[in-house]
């Protein structure tokens, strides 16, 4: 492929349910992200940008469009080929942490890597050096019961980053949580995109979180209505 | 893979350790069951087995009544002792016969009474049921042959009617008949049947037919063969002896029955088999019932866990490894409940063989097709809520509170 971009949405349609029923959610969004760029994704609710959020997490499929990550079109793939992709490339950030009840954090993190078949000897090391990078050492051992919001979200960011991802998708990590936690996370977000160059592409209500990205794109009711840089840092 | 899931699924359970418990449960109480009543039914049928052995292959009973069904016989004249007589005579082969009658009867001595029964026959009867005299004396040809009032008594009648007072010549009453204790049998405990086998009075068959009878029948004969030689033949040489000697003509069935005791304990054991099975068919059941009483959990658990299992698929689980996931949840169950079940049901076999006196018989087969049926269990009732779960759509999943 000639394009430089690793994802790239192409006149991408959404419509839920048929005949009089159906609903557009998205109707035609354009868009292209690089590698290592940081997006905020704004916009009411049913503006399209849960949607559009599902489908560049491989979760869901365009109706009409194309979507091409690192090339590859995802609309053309089965259930179990997305979920390799989201297994081998894609991290997931959820507002709700989304963390196993009654497991340490450790077992948490490291659950991915389970998926990936990884042996303990090689992903206890790396579960415990993703809880470090969030500063979470010496909570290994602790449950989601037993650790706050903000931890939580931490521990759901070490589960993300596990990996290694390309692209981490943040569903408003910081909707659970109060503004000094948020800033927190925020800055964590911020530092792996930084210093690791993992792409992020995170979904925000409040504009206070989404000044920490580099671009800000918002939707409003299915299409992308602005899409501007922050000159901010 | 399997190892995978094996490991996603013991943490899961681990998660919920009660109610893992409480879901094995109905798996634990299966098969504990199905492995008890078998083990007591072996047991039950290896002692009934063993106790008729021990009487002797080469004891035959002769009753009188047309042969129907195991342990049925129609209405037929009795014998008679001169029948008795005849085959004792007119048979080779034989050890001894004994003529035996029997019924209930009253007791008394002093002012205790006992309900037991009266058996009149002859001094033969010891021989033939290995019964040995502890005390005193059995009667002799004399006694038998005037019918005089003497009996030799069991240990139960013995303390029922006398506690600490020696026996032996006392007089007791048996309805109108007044006799002299001149015997005391050795114990000999319960039989197979579970009869006491020390609650009887024996009287020469004499007195028991003039004076509590008040006639000539004997209703049963047991005859006991020299080692060594074919009861099967003796059988014969008996039928045809009696067929003659009740006059029946060449197209009348016998109306009476020349039982061996490999028939008695095959008639007997073929019951307690028949029992056992029965017994461990309801058994099963109840297996059944914890089957689907972990399905029951298991839907429940899909359901609660269903934003969990969007998060594993986002995070990329494919289907088939949440399917194996909870599958495996479900096979682990059940079988870990097996495993507990046959531990428990080992231990309670052990202790209630004990107390009801049956010999332990370790089952192999048993404990091995209660251990597949019970993780088979776990698939067959675990595949359906695996399925659900591994179908869900990771959208809808996520959203779900």
């Amino acid at each position: 492929m000639m394009n430089t971009s690793l994802i790239e949405l192409r006149g991408v349609t959404k419509t839920y349910g048929t005949g009089t029923a159906a609903m557009q959610a998205l109707r035609g969004v354009d868009l292209c992200i690089a590698q290592g760029e940081f997006v905020a994704v704004m916009g009411a609710s049913g503006s399209g940008k849960s949607t559009c959020m599902n489908i560049l997490g491989c979760l869901d499929t365009p109706t009409t469009g194309i979507y091409h990550f690192q090339g590859v079109e995802v609309g053309t793939l089965t259930r179990n080929q997305r979920a390799l992709l989201r297994r081998h490339y894609l991290g997931f950030v959820f507002q709700g942490f989304n963390l196993l009840n009654r497991t340490s954090a450790l077992e948490n993190v490291e659950l991915p890597l389970i998926y990936r078949h990884f042996s303990p000897a090689t992903r206890h090391p790396q579960a415990r050096r993703a809880l470090a990078q969030v500063g979470l050492t010496g909570w290994e051992h602790h449950t989601p019961g037993e650790l706050s919001g903000g931890q939580q979200q931490r521990v759901a960011i070490a589960r993300a980053i596990v990996t290694q991802p390309i692209v981490l998708l943040a569903d408003e990590p910081t909707g659970n949580l109060d503004s000094a936690r948020s800033i927190e996370v925020m800055e964590l977000l911020t530092s792996f995109n930084r210093d690791q160059g993992i792409t992020i592409v995170m979904v925000t209500h409040e504009p206070d979180m989404a000044a920490f990205a580099k671009r800000v794109v918002h939707f409003r009711d299915g299409l992308i209505e602005k899409d501007h840089h922050n000159h901010v840092g | 893979m399997l190892g995978n899931a094996l490991l996603l699924a013991l943490r899961e359970l681990r998660r919920n350790v009660m109610r893992s418990f409480l879901t094995m449960l109905g798996i634990i109480i299966g098969v504990g069951a199905v492995i008890i009543l078998v083990t007591l039914g072996n047991g039950a049928t290896q002692q009934v087995t063993e106790q008729i052995a021990s009487l002797g292959s080469n004891l035959l009973m002769v009753t009188p009544g047309k042969r129907m069904g195991p342990g049925q016989s129609s209405a037929a004249p009795s014998f008679k002792l001169a029948d008795a007589e005849a085959i004792a005579r007119e048979t080779s082969s034989l050890k001894t016969v004994a003529p035996v009658s029997s019924r209930g009867v009253t007791a008394i001595y002093a002012n205790e009474n006992w309900s037991t029964s009266v058996t009149g026959s002859t001094e033969e009867y010891f021989t033939v049921g290995n019964r040995h005299i502890k005390k005193g004396r059995m009667f002799t040809a004399s006694d038998a042959r005037l019918g005089t009032a003497v009996c030799v008594i069991g240990e139960t009648v013995r303390a029922k009617l006398f506690d600490r007072q020696g026996p032996i010549g006392q007089h007791i009453r048996l309805n109108k008949l007044s006799c002299e204790v001149i015997g005391l049998l050795e114990s000999k405990g319960q039989s197979t049947m579970g009869t006491d086998q020390d609650d009887l009075i024996i009287v020469p068959l004499r007195t028991f037919q003039r004076r509590i009878a008040g006639n000539e029948d004997v209703s049963m004969i047991q005859v006991s063969v020299k080692d060594g030689y074919s009861t099967e033949r003796v059988k014969q040489e008996i039928g045809r002896l009696l067929r003659t000697r009740r006059h029946l003509s060449a197209n009348e069935d016998d109306n009476f029955n020349v039982m061996d005791m490999k028939e008695i304990a095959n008639m007997l054991s073929g019951t307690t088999r028949m029992m056992t099975g029965l017994l461990g068919a309801v058994a099963a059941v109840s297996l059944l019932v914890g089957g689907i009483g972990i399905m029951n959990i298991m839907l429940v658990s899909v359901t609660e866990r269903t934003r969990e299992i969007g998060t594993r698929l986002a995070i990329g689980a494919l289907e088939r490894e949440v399917l194996l996931q909870f599958l495996v949840e479900a096979v682990v169950l059940s079988s870990f409940g097996g495993i507990i079940g046959i531990v428990f049901a080992l231990v309670a076999s052990v202790g209630l063989t004990g107390i009801m006196k049956v010999p332990f018989v370790f089952n192999m087969p048993i404990v091995l097709i209660a251990f597949l049926f019970s993780a088979a269990v776990g698939v067959i009732f675990g595949y359906f809520p695996a399925r659900k779960a591994a179908r869900l759509d990771p959208i809808e999943a996520l959203r779900y509170e």
